[in-house]
């Protein structure tokens, strides 16, 4: 299916967010589409889905003007989404949520859809349990779940808002290669909106950058990351740097001492581990390996079984989240809107529930603290924006600014999530300034490259199993890629 | 453009109020009565004269303490059902202290207050209690609060307080004269002192909302839970106090019916009068819009007050002003949920209502 945008406007108040977008998508092909983080990609891309209506401009469907008032009627002619924030029922069941999503489309219940599941899963390397709650996925798991469903469906074009890369080498090589075949024999057209050019480059046959609401160009690819990022931002940017810091007389911020961990679905089994102040450990692993887990345990938010965890030399064993909130850690989730950020909620609102400790709050000071955030993190909004209408990426700038100044541990849970190059980059200057003053962070992140050039120290997790490289400097993406993936083979001492 | 939308806000206010009216109109044919006729003795009826007025006032008094209550609750995202047995049990304390406590006039009444508040409170943190400690979602726990509070009030009334005259479960004996709250004037029996209290209680639950770190941690609370712990909201507790204030107020309603619900100041059987239920469905039809609530009580007071008339008059059933009630309430959220409907349509669609109602399960709000 040919899709045609023509003269696409769309503000929000003052913000211009789409600013007359004329593309073209032809079918059977797969289009990246780029742009800095509130660029309008993610607006542009829930307009062509039916989530909300332009202003003003048309889509043409294989040359025939449509009007849809809805992602219903989108999907039925073909065009459906995945959003970078899935929406999906958390109380229900992997299959209960898509023979839900089937209804009104096309309806089948029970062993055939469970069948349809398990196929569509297979095809694309996606590993699902029918029967696991959505509430204990992760957001990458929600999202194969999204994509599945929408294959299931039939569409003719797939929208990939920001999927998450928390996959492995392999099963990545599987859905791209899957994604592909169904582009060449079957005229699937693909839209993917991403940041990792790496994807980018492996998936597509041309890109479209947008900046500032508007089309800055299309150009066909292949093309290298820097060429990419030279359309996105106008520049060329320098390789991220860091400067690796001397931990000999650190203090300890926190340690693990032979403990157990224990969620529905899996163990982390007698761990040892002691982070110093200052030092920065990357926790790779595929989605739902147990990195998860250990970083809700840096902060009381998964209790150990067995075993100790002090803090500051403090045992704080089974202590609440507060406490450790008080005791200086700090957590941010990578489901930022369910954890973390309040949706209906301004920015000041979110500020003045960190800062504001008075019975009484002093909205003038919140809002005075909210600007200087906003200014600091280069958050586009204002600070009577509710954190919803943010974009992806500017919520997560907002969410770093939110973590507390003086934290002696940052327990990130991909810190850098929807960040576009150059803004990730920043939020890592601004960790490291962090990291000087004396905090440990202990982040996760899907993206490999990530782990190795910004931690001291890694740990990898697979299904459990904990494997520590002591010096990151001796890692190299393509060993932490295998272990990732459970081959297990010497680790480099 | 901008007139339009302003015009289509107005219709959309009024709307709900026409068709409830029309579908009452057309009940009101059915058993033979006429529509207009009853709809002007109803409008009237409440403000015939000085003590029907006053009928409406006393009415409106306990309803809107019991509505801002439930403002504080909708806030935290909690469906407190239960505030009717707060009522309740806030008049069971309140006549505790003034059947057995030998004080000067003022402070009698003020003490009966004071027990009423802490009655409501208890009944409220016991709610909250089952909700947050133990996980008995709070609709289930406050029916079932709201029931051994009637069971409470019969005990009372037949064992403890009973009459001098003997077995009854009529209710007690009236209560001393010190123990009455002062009225305006005989004519205009309406209490001061409760008005007062009605006002403070608006101002100070409206800026309290809006202004301390109380109200804003109960709206995060609300809004989602599992956030607002993570920015370190104490949700349990911030739950926990919704009801304990919900159920101060809601004590102090109940304290008021039994002085101004029957004929003369005692405790009967089904003291709060369904208040609590009535006052569910204004906090559903304000939302969280609290300046709209005295207003929105009143035009329910007087619907109320008014509905006398019809049974006098028109010897139509009193019970067609429930109806009424009802299908206004189910026409405005009606009403309500298109308007959100058209408001997502000109921005965006897959963002949060623009009319916040607590999510059943008070914590997780569902997903598209
Ligand atoms: N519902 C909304 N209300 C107000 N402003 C909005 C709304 N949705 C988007 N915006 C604004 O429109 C601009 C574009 O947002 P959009 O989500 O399309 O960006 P994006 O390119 O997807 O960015 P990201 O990479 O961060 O996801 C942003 O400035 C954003 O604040
Ligand atoms: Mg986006």
């Amino acid at each position: 299916m040919d899709i045609e945008l023509r003269h696409i406007h769309k503000r929000f108040g003052p913000v211009h967010a789409n600013n007359d977008i004329n593309l073209t998508f032809l079918g059977g092909r797969i289009y990246g589409v780029l742009g800095e983080n509130g660029a309008g990609k993610s607006t542009l891309m829930k307009i062509l889905s039916g989530y909300q209506p332009a202003d003003s401009g048309s889509i043409l469907l294989d040359g025939t003007e449509v009007d849809y008032r809805n992602p219903q009627i989108a999907l039925h002619y073909g065009v459906g989404m995945l959003q970078q924030d899935p929406l999906d029922v958390p109380a229900f069941t992997v299959l209960e949520n898509f023979i839900f999503g089937a209804i009104g489309a096309r309806g089948y219940r029970g062993h055939a859809a469970a069948r349809l599941l398990r196929e569509v899963c297979s095809r694309f390397g996606f590993e699902l349990d029918p029967d696991t709650p959505i509430a204990s996925l992760s957001i990458g798991g929600r999202q194969q779940l999204e994509i599945a469903r929408l294959l299931a469906l039939g569409v003719k074009t797939l929208i990939l808002d920001e999927p998450t890369t928390g996959i492995s080498a392999e099963q990545k090589t599987i859905l791209f290669n899957a994604l592909k075949s169904l582009a060449k024999n079957d005229g699937l057209s693909v839209l993917l909106v991403s940041h990792k050019l790496e994807d980018v480059i492996a998936l597509c046959d041309e890109v479209a950058v947008l900046r500032a609401g508007k089309l800055v160009g299309t150009r066909a690819l292949p093309a290298t990351p820097s060429e990419l990022v030279a359309l996105m931002f106008g520049q060329i940017l320098e390789p991220a740097q860091r400067i690796a810091v001397n931990l000999d007389n650190a203090a300890e911020a926190i340690r693990f001492e032979n403990v157990t961990l224990r969620s529905k679905r899996l163990q982390v089994k007698d761990f040892n581990l002691n982070v110093r102040a200052g030092e920065v450990i990357g926790l790779a692993g595929l989605d739902g390996s147990g990195q998860e887990l250990f970083l809700r345990a840096c902060v009381g938010l998964a209790k150990p079984a067995v075993g100790h965890i002090h803090f500051e030399g403090r045992d704080m064993t089974g202590a609440s989240f507060r406490q450790f909130l008080a005791a200086g850690a700090a957590f941010s989730a990578a489901g930022r809107l369910e954890e973390g950020l309040i949706a209906g909620l301004t920015l000041t609102e979110h500020t003045a529930l960190m800062t504001e400790h008075h019975p009484v709050i002093d909205w003038g000071r919140a809002r005075q603290r909210t600007i200087n955030r906003i200014q600091t993190y280069h958050v586009r909004g204002t600070p009577e924006s509710q954190i919803e209408q943010l974009s992806g990426g500017n919520q997560q700038r907002m969410l770093m600014a939110l973590m507390p100044e003086s934290a002696v541990l940052l327990a990130l849970e991909q810190p850098t999530r929807g960040l576009d190059v150059d803004s990730a980059r920043w939020i890592w200057q601004q960790l490291m300034v962090r990291r000087d003053i004396g905090a440990a962070i202990v982040f996760s992140s899907p993206d490999l490259d990530e782990i190795v050039t910004y931690s001291d120290r890694i740990l990898v997790f697979y299904a459990g199993r904990v494997t520590e490289i002591p010096d990151a400097r001796q890692a190299t993406i393509d060993q932490l890629g295998r272990l990732i993936g459970g081959h297990n083979e010497e680790v480099p001492r | 453009m901008k007139q339009q939308a302003w015009l289509s806000r107005v219709s959309l206010a009024v709307a709900p109020i026409i068709v409830a009216l029309l579908l009452t109109g057309l009940l009101v044919i059915a058993v033979g009565g006429n529509p207009l006729q009853a709809l002007t003795e109803v409008l009237r009826g409440g403000f015939r004269d000085v003590a029907s007025f006053a009928g409406v006032v006393n009415f409106w008094i306990p309803l809107t303490l019991a509505a801002t209550g439930l403002i504080v609750t909708f806030t935290a995202g909690l469906w407190n059902i239960g505030v009717d047995g707060q009522i309740t049990m806030g008049a069971i304390f309140a006549s505790a202290v003034a059947l057995s406590w030998n004080l000067p006039g003022p402070l009698l009444v003020i003490a009966q207050l004071v027990a009423a508040m802490i009655g409501g409170a208890f009944w409220g943190a016991v709610c909250g209690f089952l909700k947050t400690r133990l996980g008995v979602n709070e609709i289930f726990g406050g029916v079932a609060l709201n029931q051994i509070a009637s069971l409470a009030t019969l005990y009372m009334i037949s064992g403890p307080w009973q009459p001098p005259e003997g077995g009854s479960v009529r209710g007690s004996p009236p209560f001393p004269p010190e123990s009455l709250f002062p009225v305006i004037s005989d004519e205009f029996s309406v209490s001061l002192v409760m008005l007062i209290v009605v006002v403070i209680s608006l101002v100070m639950i409206g800026l309290a909302l809006r202004g301390t770190r109380w109200g804003l941690s109960l709206k995060a609370t609300g809004q989602n839970a599992r956030s607002a712990l993570l920015l370190g909201v104490p949700v349990n507790r911030s739950a926990l106090s919704a009801f304990i204030v919900c159920g101060m107020l809601a004590g102090m309603a109940g304290a008021f019916r039994t002085q101004f619900a029957f004929t003369s100041p005692s405790i009967r059987p089904l003291v709060s009068g369904g208040i609590g239920f009535l006052a569910v469905l204004v906090a559903l039809v304000v939302a969280r819009r609290i300046s709209w609530l005295p207003l929105v009580t009143f035009a329910f007071s007087a619907l109320l007050g008014g509905s006398a008339q019809l049974k006098a008059v028109l010897r139509l059933d009193v019970a067609l002003v429930g109806v009424l009630q009802g299908v206004l309430v189910l026409t405005i959220l009606l009403f309500n949920g298109l308007r959100t409907r058209l408001e997502s349509r000109t921005s965006d669609r897959s963002g949060t209502s623009a009319t916040p109602t607590p999510s059943v399960s008070g914590s997780e709000a569902v997903h598209g």
